[in-house]
């Protein structure tokens, strides 16, 4: 019989395999799979077409809303993946287990991250390619602010979720904390000018940041400190939200 | 430390939204040997089992299992569990299923090879060998609860098995073939050194048991063997016997000494006569 790995490498073994068992569940699913790889482009398109004929417009908005949409879509995806989890009695045999709460969230992570590079891939690709957005910066950087906001909205997603009993809860969370940090992230009125309280608290809420790095790489051709910042601050909340969502998760429930 | 104790509780309560669901259990589960734990639906098994396997809040109490207080990390790759409702993953196959939670309880590479041996064995002791490709959500209940039980079986998923088995209802809704396999299998599984602990609301199980664990309102009616069982209370059957505990007052054959196999819990409130009002045991 072969030793067991060590700690780290387990972990990484088990995060890996609930990575795959998530992108299985996917895979059976073909048709979820559509619907989060289309919808977004889908939604790009109609935005290009509303403003057809005010074309700068749409090179304002398209970049963010790029972000955004994969940031909403995975939020919901996950909120219901894991009470679906938690439903179904698979996440307290989970828990049973040997393993670690951070390596299954991480797994969600992985997986969804996964997804989310395709889905950003194909809306950018669509965006830049056939619908003419206009972006001064990398593509490469457009991508990965994409992937940032997706997996922005998984980990979110994770740690909200822990609050949601029922799906009804889990469903309510979506007009609850993305709609909030949607209408404050910028899009609407630029952060600068909202009125001092509501800026305040759009400098607090993750999606501000990631809505910023977005407008950076269509703005700015070559990336500065605030680029680096605002994508570092993403990647921060990433971490901070699955570390919450490790904490909130009771391997002990009443 | 091998011991020949698997389980030891003392005074474990366990009170939930202000409700006392266990009350101050004491007993024993030996390694070795299938025990059945009895009872009426709602007496509190499934709060047991969930202490035992360490998913339980707001225990108090002793609940020790195999050396180690319930819920202890070292015991997450030692106790294989069964909740009731099968916690399988509908949209996955049976194969892929217990492929997963193989790689939750032996991780690596190095040990695919032995992950695959550990899922065709128990997809054959469960005898969904023909079901391995099939979705979960397109399998009866039955065998849903058997991917379900299949995945307990794992064990750390290299051949070495869980040594303490805590499977809520098991057999519940199988065909009485299925279900007599399966309790050929516990009783297997003990063989070979495990301590094998079933729950079942169902009285006629109780004679499949080596031992019993009778569960009412929380308590413990008693812990003994079934023939014992029936010889003290001169029932002919379990469930007789359990109405006649139910029904007794807490006489002189009531609680024997500690230690004992054959000793019987304190029969407590159940046997008071606040509680002798016979009840419906089974509707």
């Amino acid at each position: 019989m072969t030793a067991a790995p060590r700690p780290l490498a387990a972990g990484a073994a088990r995060a890996g395999a609930t990575a795959r068992r998530v992108l299985l569940q996917l895979r059976h699913d073909p048709r979820t799979v559509a619907l989060l790889l289309v919808v977004p482009c889908l939604l790009l398109a109609l935005l290009s077409w509303i403003y057809d004929g005010s074309p700068q417009v749409f090179d304002r908005i398209g970049a963010p809303l790029l972000g955004v949409f994969p940031f909403t879509v995975m939020f919901l995806v996950t909120s219901v993946a894991t009470l679906r989890e938690r439903s179904s009695g698979t996440l307290e045999r989970l828990l049973s287990m040997p393993l670690g709460r951070l390596d299954l969230l991480l797994g969600y992570a992985l997986a969804f991250g996964g997804l989310a590079v395709l889905q950003a891939g194909l809306a950018t690709a669509l965006a830049v390619g056939l619908l003419g957005l206009d972006v001064a910066g990398p593509l490469w950087a457009l991508l990965l602010v994409a992937v940032l906001n997706a997996v922005l909205g998984t980990s979110v997603g994770l740690f909200t979720s822990a609050f949601a009993r029922t799906e009804f809860q889990a469903v309510q969370f979506l007009p609850a904390v993305v709609l909030p940090q949607f209408l404050l992230c910028g899009l609407f009125v630029p952060r600068g000018q909202m009125q001092p309280v509501l800026g305040a608290v759009s400098d607090v809420l993750p999606l501000s940041y990631a809505v910023d790095a977005m407008t950076e790489v269509t703005v700015h051709a070559d990336l500065g400190g605030a680029f680096v910042r605002d994508t570092s601050v993403t990647a921060g909340c990433i971490a901070a939200a699955l570390a919450l969502g490790a904490a909130t998760l009771r391997r002990r429930t009443p | 430390m091998m011991n020949t104790v698997a389980v030891r509780a003392e005074a474990l309560t366990v009170v939930r939204g202000g409700r006392t669901v266990l009350d101050g259990l004491g007993f024993t589960v030996p390694r070795s040997t299938v025990t059945g734990l009895l009872g009426p639906s709602g007496c509190g098994k499934t709060t047991l089992m969930r202490v035992l396997a360490g998913v339980q809040a707001n225990a108090t109490g002793t609940a020790e299992v195999l050396g180690l207080p319930a819920g202890d990390p070292g015991l997450r790759h030692r106790v294989g569990y069964v909740t009731q409702a099968p916690s399988v993953y509908a949209d996955l196959s049976v194969r892929e299923n217990l492929a997963y939670y193989a790689a939750v309880l032996a991780p690596g590479r190095a040990r695919r090879a032995a992950r695959a041996e550990a899922v065709d064995r128990v997809l054959a002791e469960v005898d969904l060998a023909g079901y391995a490709g099939t979705l979960a959500s397109r399998l009866s209940g039955g065998q849903r609860s058997r991917v379900s039980l299949a995945v307990a079986l794992l064990g750390a998923g290299t051949g070495d098995r869980p040594e303490l088995l805590v499977l809520d209802e098991p057999t519940v809704g199988l065909d009485p073939v299925l279900r007599r396999d399966l309790w050929a299998l516990f009783h297997r599984l003990a063989a070979d050194g495990a301590a094998v602990l079933v729950s079942s609301h169902v009285m006629d199980e109780a004679e499949r048991c080596d031992r019993l664990l009778l569960l009412r309102e929380g308590r413990l009616l008693a812990e003994d063997t079934p023939d014992a069982l029936r010889a003290r209370t001169g029932a002919a059957t379990v469930e007789d016997a359990f109405l006649r505990l139910v029904e007794a007052p807490a006489g002189p054959e009531g609680p024997a000494g500690p230690g004992g196999t054959g000793g019987t819990a304190a029969p407590g409130g159940a046997g008071t006569p606040s509680a002798r009002h016979p009840r419906e045991v089974r509707p």
